[in-house]
Formats: structure tokens, sequence, C-alpha cells
């Protein structure tokens, strides 16, 4: 957006000072279109930032209720009782980190692979195809990996995984919390592995896209110092790079953090706090998608909106982060030195 | 040592040239991309510390060539290399031949400067620690030495925790080919390694490649015939694909034996 306007005003002084400008009454039509191209695309511009004004206002506004009566209790109870019209919003804020971790856990190695082969490894006859299908895979609706999550995933990973994960990694001191209960097929692991299966495509498309701009020249100084394709993607590609794979892993984060209709087929939908990825919780999209059209008490529809904000919060925290580990990489590297 | 035995020996070969010591003997080299015949019989022997240079205009195959010699085209599934490329007398072509082991022995500078997206210290230490666990004191000794060489320590030697992108052109150039000696190879490939590069820059790159070929075998191509006079002991001129002369650089600007090369030398073509 930024790089927009400066070359709308780098044209617009090109223009100015050109030869064009020499024929006056050209130069003059030519003035007023710029400043026209101008002012539309700056209104555009201004326009993002009024949405996001407006909804941070609504969010704050439809929360206050909720928040003024809980106060900070709301971010660590994990009641939420429409009943009692008790809520707390720490079984959903767990499930959203606990869901997108692993996804990204999962995801971004593999997509890292997947990329890496498609640009250096791969025959060309085969990139072609595996290209479409990542771009295929990106585009299914959400409620279908949903749907398959739920009728197909799901039921496979209770009879075949789930019990093997319980009874070799359950015995294990500390981690082993995380394998513990009765294999049901959904809950937290699931929504997890799902929401990785639907963020691959897209952190995989992003990675390969920037792996290919990567110089070849760039690429070859470091096959000719004698670096093996690991050495060379690992210590070249990759920090050169760096910039556009964190973009991609952002990307697939926020749609792992704001996924609902996946998530809300397989995770359970649970108010409970559990010690183990196997048990049903809840995520904040989800809940929300659930509960909106039942919430009859002021009370209770205000602490949805109040998780909305918190969800809000949170993506804007992940950003913020993802911005100074760029910052410090760069650091590393010596550009700031 | 007597003069390499070729099949085919390399055209016009001089008798300065059999006096030499042979780094890398090319026979009946020919190479494709895809369909398309780039490189036609090539038959030529680079001398052991000396400076070789490939001179030519433009799709010649004079890069091509250089980059037979530390196999780069293998990264790309449609070039090919047929004959021999014989590197102290053992032939690089053939499949057993160790691609990271070459390139430790073959280094390489390119057109542009580039540098890695990393500290002046890691641009050096890179290719090291590919091939040697040095003890960090050790490393830096390395460091430095490579820098020394490259005549580029004086200028970076308060900033080798900033990055290598931070450098000038020239500077950048002096890296890399400071980078490319850290691994102590034994030959020292430069595709037009100034045609980026300022007259003064240039200049520098050029003392630097008189004084390494003490040490190294230096082939550089070059799209520059004064650079090739000045700094090269051999010269091969090269047209459409084939081997046109090969002999002392002397021999090539003032005397040269074919009608094509003096066209060239003179400007009369190219």
């Amino acid at each position: 957006m930024r790089a927009g306007l400066e070359s709308v005003a780098s044209a617009s002084a090109r223009a100015e000072s050109g030869p064009r400008a020499a024929f006056t009454g050209a130069g003059g039509r030519l003035r007023r279109q710029d400043a026209a191209f101008r002012a539309v695309t700056q209104g555009f511009a201004f326009l993002v930032l009024l949405l996001l004004g407006g909804i941070i206002v609504t969010l704050a506004s439809g929360s206050w209720l909720s928040l003024s009566h809980f106060g900070v209790r709301f971010l660590f109870s994990s009641a939420w009782n429409p009943v009692t019209e008790d809520f707390g919003a720490l079984v959903p804020i767990a499930g959203t980190l606990a869901t997108s971790a692993i996804a990204l856990l999962i995801g971004v190695p593999v997509s890292f692979g997947i990329a890496l082969f498609l640009t250096e490894l791969s025959p060309p006859w085969l990139r072609r195809p595996i290209g479409t299908a990542i771009e295929l895979l990106a585009a299914i609706p959400s409620i279908i990996y949903g749907m398959w999550g739920l009728f197909v995933f799901a039921p496979f990973f209770a009879e075949h995984v789930q019990p093997v994960l319980i009874s070799v990694l359950g015995p294990v001191p500390y981690a082993g919390a995380l394998f513990r209960g009765p294999p049901m097929g959904i809950g937290v692991l699931t929504a997890g592995i799902i929401l990785a299966v639907m963020v691959i495509p897209f952190i995989a498309a992003v990675m390969r896209d920037v792996f290919e701009i990567v110089p070849a020249v760039l690429k070859e100084s470091a096959y000719a110092v004698g670096g093996t394709t690991w050495e060379v993607v690992w210590n070249v590609v990759l920090p050169y790079t760096r910039a556009g794979v964190i973009g991609g892993i952002m990307l697939g984060l926020g749609r792992a953090l704001g996924e609902t209709m996946a998530v809300t087929f397989v995770i359970g939908n649970a108010y409970r706090l559990s010690s183990s990825l196997l048990a049903p919780g809840n995520t904040i999209a989800s809940a929300l998608a659930n509960e909106f059209t039942e919430a009859v008490g002021e009370l209770h529809f205000s602490a949805l909106i109040a998780l909305g904000l918190i969800l809000f919060v949170i993506t804007f925290i992940v950003l913020s982060l993802s911005k100074l580990l760029l910052l410090r990489l760069a650091r590393q590297e010596g550009l700031q030195a | 040592m007597p003069a390499p035995a070729t099949a085919n020996p390399a055209p016009a070969a001089a008798p300065a040239l059999s006096r030499e010591k042979v780094k890398i003997e090319v026979r009946n080299l020919n190479f494709f991309y895809g369909k398309f015949h780039a490189l036609k019989g090539i038959n030529l022997v680079v001398p052991e510390r000396k400076v070789t240079a490939f001179i030519g205009p433009s799709g010649c195959g004079k890069s091509t060539l250089l980059r037979t010699f530390n196999r780069m085209y293998a990264l790309y599934p449609n070039q090919e290399a047929r004959g021999e490329i014989l590197v102290d007398a053992q032939n690089i072509l053939s499949p057993k031949q160790d691609l990271n082991q070459l390139r430790a022995k073959v280094g390489m500078v390119f057109q542009k400067p580039t540098p890695f997206p990393m500290s002046i210290y890691d641009n050096i230490a890179f290719g090291v620690r590919l091939y040697e666990r040095l003890p960090s004191r050790v490393m830096q000794e390395r460091v430095e030495w490579a820098l020394r060489k490259a005549a580029l320590w004086d200028e970076v030697k308060d900033k080798l925790q900033q990055s290598g992108m931070s450098l000038s052109g020239g500077q950048q150039q002096r890296l890399c080919i400071a980078r490319g000696i850290a691994v102590k190879p034994e030959v020292l490939l430069l595709d037009e390694p100034c045609s980026a590069l300022d007259p003064i820059s240039t200049a520098r790159i050029e003392e630097l490649i008189s004084e390494l070929k003490a040490d190294y075998t230096i082939v550089i191509v070059t799209h520059n015939m004064q650079q090739a006079a000045r700094v090269s002991d051999y010269t091969a001129y090269m047209y459409l694909g084939e081997l046109v002369e090969f002999d002392v650089t002397d021999t090539i600007f003032i005397k040269p034996k074919k009608k094509e090369t003096e066209d060239y030398i003179t400007g009369r073509f190219g």
C-alpha cells in the first residue's frame, strides 16, 4: 500500500518535471489527473484505517459489560456457564493457542520440505502437478475439512493413532500428561492436525514463491564453495528469504487462529480445562460460531464479544512478535550493527 | 613435466605451454543446453599457477566452458557435458566425482558480487565450516588470512560482524574472492569478476589476481580484452562454441596465428 502511494507520488513528480510538463496545457491536465488518482488511492488506503478503528471500537464497547463485570478474572477463569452467567475465557484461549501451536509445529516443517523439494530438488515435470495440488488444497472450503475431519480422520485417529500415543507417550513423566485419557478421536490434537493440513498449502505456497526469487547466482555461489543442497538452503536461501518465510508462517498462523468451521467439527466444544491434548476443548472462533445465535443473556453476549476482542489482541501480539523476530534476525546478520 | 599426452592436442600448443605443469586438461569436450550444442570439441590445457583468460564475443561459450570446471552446470537438469576434463589427471566429468569435494578444490567467483545474507565474518567462515571443524581461534586466523589475501582486511577489520551486504560493490567482490580462497582451493574460476565494478575496484581486483597466481591456478573469463592482456599469461580465443586459438597472451595479442583472432583483437569484429 505504501509502495503504491510512493510510486504514485514519484509518477506525479516525473510528470511535473518531465518534458511533457513543458507543454503547459498537457501539464495541467496531467497534474489534475494525477491529483485525482492520488486522492482516490489515498481514500482507499484510509478506508483500511477507518475499518480497523471501527472494529476495535465495536469490540471494545460490546465487551465492556462483561469485562467490567468480571474484571481480570475473565482471562483466568475456566468457568463458562450461561445459566449462572459465570464466564471466563481461559479454556477458549488455551484451546486457540494450543491448536494453532500444533498446526504450526506440524505445518511449518512440512511446508518447508515441500517448498524446498519443489524449488531445489524436484524434476521439472513434477513441479507443476504438485504446485497445482497445493493451490487446490488451499481452495478447499473449511467446512469440507471439518466434515472430513469428523467423519474420516477422527475415527481413524481414535482407532489407530491415539491408542498408540496413549500407551507409548502417556507414561512418560511430565510430557506424558499431554497424551492421557480415552481415545475419543475428537479433541485439541485432532483440531491441531486438521489445522495443520489447512495451513500447509498457504505456508508452502508462500515459501515456494519466495524461494524461487532467490537469485540463481547467489545459490550458485553457495554451491560453488561446496555446499550441499541442505547447507545452501538452510544457510543462504532461508536467511535471504526470511521476511517472506515469516510472512508466510504468519499467514498460516492467522488462518489457524481464526479458523472456525473445521475446528468446531473436531474439537468437541467442551469448556473443560484438561492437560491432555486428546481431550475435547474449545477455541475462541469455535465458541463464537456455536453460541452467538443462542446467547440470550446480555452478559453472555458481551462475554462472546470479549472473546472476539481477545482473539484480536492475540493476533496483534503475534504480528508484533513476528516483526520483533525479523528485527532481531536482521541485527544478528549485522544490518543494524 | 613432459607435454600432456592428448589424443587430440590443443590447437597451436606453443612451446612455452609445453614447459608448464598441467593443472586442468580438457579433452574433446562437447556441451549441450538441451539440444543446443554450445561447446564443440574443445581441447585445452590450463597450466598450474598461471592466469589463463578466455575471451570472445558474447555467447561464444567461454562462461559455459568455465562452468564445466566445477560442474556448476550439474545444478540444471537439461545441461550436459561430454568428453573429459582432467583436474590433476582425474576426470571430473566421471559420475563418481564427488561434487562437493570438487568445488572445495575448484573455487568460483561470479560476475555480480554475491555476498551471503550473513556477517562479513560468517561469509568467509561459511565455506570453511563445510569442510573443517576449526577451533574459533584458528577460524579467526583463517578469516583474517583470507581477507588479507583479498586485500580487504584493512577496510573491514573493525566491522566483521556487519552484514556482507553493507559493503560497496568492489568490496563485496573482494569479499567473494576472500570467501573463495578461504577454503584453500587449488583453482580459482573468475567469471567476468569486474564487469559490475568501477575502474578503481577493477584495478584492485586485477592486482589481486596477479598476487594470487603465486598460489593458485586462475582461469578468468572476461569481456574486456585489455584486462585479459593485463592479467593473463595464456589466452584462449573462442568463437561460436569453438576454441579458435590458444597461446601465450603476448602472442595472441601481438602476433595471433589466425585471422579470426586478429580481427577480434583489433576490433574489426566482435
